[in-house]
């Protein structure tokens, strides 16, 4: 379970995150809504603090690494998580197969010999095969997200965290996305928490879902308890995302 | 006017005070790093060869043309003057191995693989690769600077070696050949009056170079922002910054070394 508790975080004088509290259970599929600029990536990366919070807790298995200045407990923490990157984040310089199995190395205790292995299993839950010997330059922005989240699955974390997933892809894509992003917690049971400006794809997808505004919550619910907000915040979203009220 | 120029002052002076502060973070980060964690042994063999064996081509020419037109120079106004060409292998020597020898080296190192170097960190860094390695279990310092610096700090000393030996070489050739100058004699004046501790006052001034051209690009690379136009200026700082020091350092390296007697 996470817990987020008063979480602060601001860039010079401009303040992007003021005080958010919210609780993320386990096995459920938390998504944070917003529109560009609102702070989404913020919020995310301070959960596996790869930004440091100003002030406020973040609680993951009951250790608070919001202000931890020690290596060892991060990176012990960043071992349950998996992070899926807006832009793939895949290694130029590395094979497919270099790439998912980078993790492994350093998360794991498994044996080498049993990384193809691995590999091959993570890739065709992402629905690829024989791309291993390929390099990211070879990957079209589709295959790219898949690989980079084979790579984020493949020390099978406890968590994965999406920044993003669906920008930049064609809507056959964004289908893709959408079901691994299902799969993944139906099949292998992780907590998710997605951040996008997707407001559609959040509402289909989601246990619960946040809309980040101004640095707050200013709406936190279920799918069907979100759309009836009455937040104007949230009513001028679904309207701009030309979704309604139903 | 006057409140405008002061504050910019500010800033730059605040700048370069949190510039220092982020080095000094960075290299304290370098030497946890080095010596708290097993060595990157595939990454630092890798490195060896992008930063120090793709070097040798353009260290072996520039430093056997210096050699070359060092003679010719020395040796036409050595004629000038004595009306013979005196002292060119003692002259060719004690510049290449004192000087031009780790200078150079240092200068091509720094504009090829420091390049590269601030290149490729800064592109990881704009495309979230730096993150990704901290999500994947490992530390960017640990991974990608740690590597860097044992290459730099190995391959600029062999290199210089490389440079030297070249640099005499066609400072050779060119007194045999256009000088006249015989073999043994050019040789002679060499043994005579060039000692090891000329060899080594080069040689020293390597891992100092070395390391100020793996801290500068190392950290141009990780302070990246803005994008491919982020990148190509970030690269362009390293360089310049990287060749402007290799100068600054020299010189007061230099005098530290003659104060001590090597």
């Amino acid at each position: 379970m996470i817990e987020i508790k008063k979480l602060s975080k601001a860039f010079g004088e401009k303040r992007i995150l003021s005080d958010i509290s919210v609780d993320i259970k386990e096995g459920e599929l938390f998504s944070v809504i917003g529109p560009s600029g609102m702070g989404k990536s913020t919020f995310i990366k301070c959960l596996i603090r790869l930004l440091r919070p100003d002030s406020g807790q973040i609680v993951v298995d009951g250790q608070d690494i919001a202000s931890t200045r020690s290596e060892f407990l991060l990176a012990k923490v960043r071992r349950s998580f998996g992070y899926l990157f807006q832009e793939g984040a895949l290694f130029d310089s590395l094979t497919v197969f270099e790439n998912v199995s980078f993790g492994l190395k350093y998360l794991t205790d498994k044996p080498r010999s049993e990384y193809p292995k691995i590999v091959k299993e993570k890739l065709a839950l992402v629905g690829l095969k024989d791309v291993e010997h390929l390099k990211p330059s070879e990957l079209s922005v589709g295959m790219k997200k898949r690989v980079s989240l084979a790579r984020s699955i493949a020390a099978e974390p406890k968590y994965i965290l999406y920044d993003e997933p669906t920008t930049g892809l064609d809507p056959v894509t964004t289908g893709m996305v959408k079901d691994l992003i299902t799969d993944m917690r139906a099949k292998l049971g992780i907590t998710s928490v997605v951040v996008t400006h997707d407001l559609k794809l959040a509402l289909e997808i989601s246990s619960r879902v946040a809309m980040l505004y101004n640095g707050e919550f200013v709406e936190v619910g279920e799918p069907a308890k979100f759309r009836q907000s009455e937040n104007k915040a949230v009513k001028e979203f679904m309207e701009i995302s030309g979704l309604s009220r139903e | 006017m006057k409140y405008c120029v002061t504050e910019k002052i500010g800033r730059e002076v605040l700048g370069l005070a949190e510039a220092l502060g982020a080095g000094a973070l960075m290299l304290k980060s370098v030497f946890y790093w080095a010596f708290r964690s097993k060595l990157e042994f595939n990454e630092t063999i890798k490195q060896c060869v992008s930063i120090g064996v793709n070097s040798v081509t353009v260290t072996a020419l520039t430093s056997f043309f210096t050699g070359m037109v060092l003679s010719l120079q020395t040796g036409h106004s050595s004629q000038n003057l004595f009306n013979e060409p005196l002292y060119i292998g003692t002259m060719v020597a004690f510049t290449m191995l004192k000087e031009l020898g780790p200078v150079l080296t240092s200068v091509v190192v720094a504009g090829r693989a420091g390049a590269v170097v601030t290149a490729e960190i800064g592109t990881m860094n704009v495309t979230e690769q730096i993150e990704a390695l901290y999500t994947l279990g490992t530390n960017p310092t640990r991974h990608l600077l740690v590597p860097r610096y044992i290459a730099f700090m190995m391959m600029l000393p062999l290199l210089t070696v490389l440079a030297d030996f070249l640099g005499i070489l066609g400072g050779a050739l060119v007194g045999v050949v256009r000088l006249d100058i015989p073999t043994s004699v050019f040789m002679n004046d060499i043994y005579t009056y060039v000692e090891i501790k000329d060899f080594m006052h080069g040689f020293l001034k390597t891992f100092a170079f070395a390391f100020m051209i793996a801290t500068v690009s190392c950290y141009k690379g990780l302070h990246t922002k803005g994008g491919a136009e982020g990148v190509g200026k970030a690269t362009t700082e390293a360089v310049v910054m990287s060749m402007v020091l290799v100068m600054v350092l020299d010189y007061f390296i230099s005098a530290v070394l003659v104060a001590v007697g090597i």
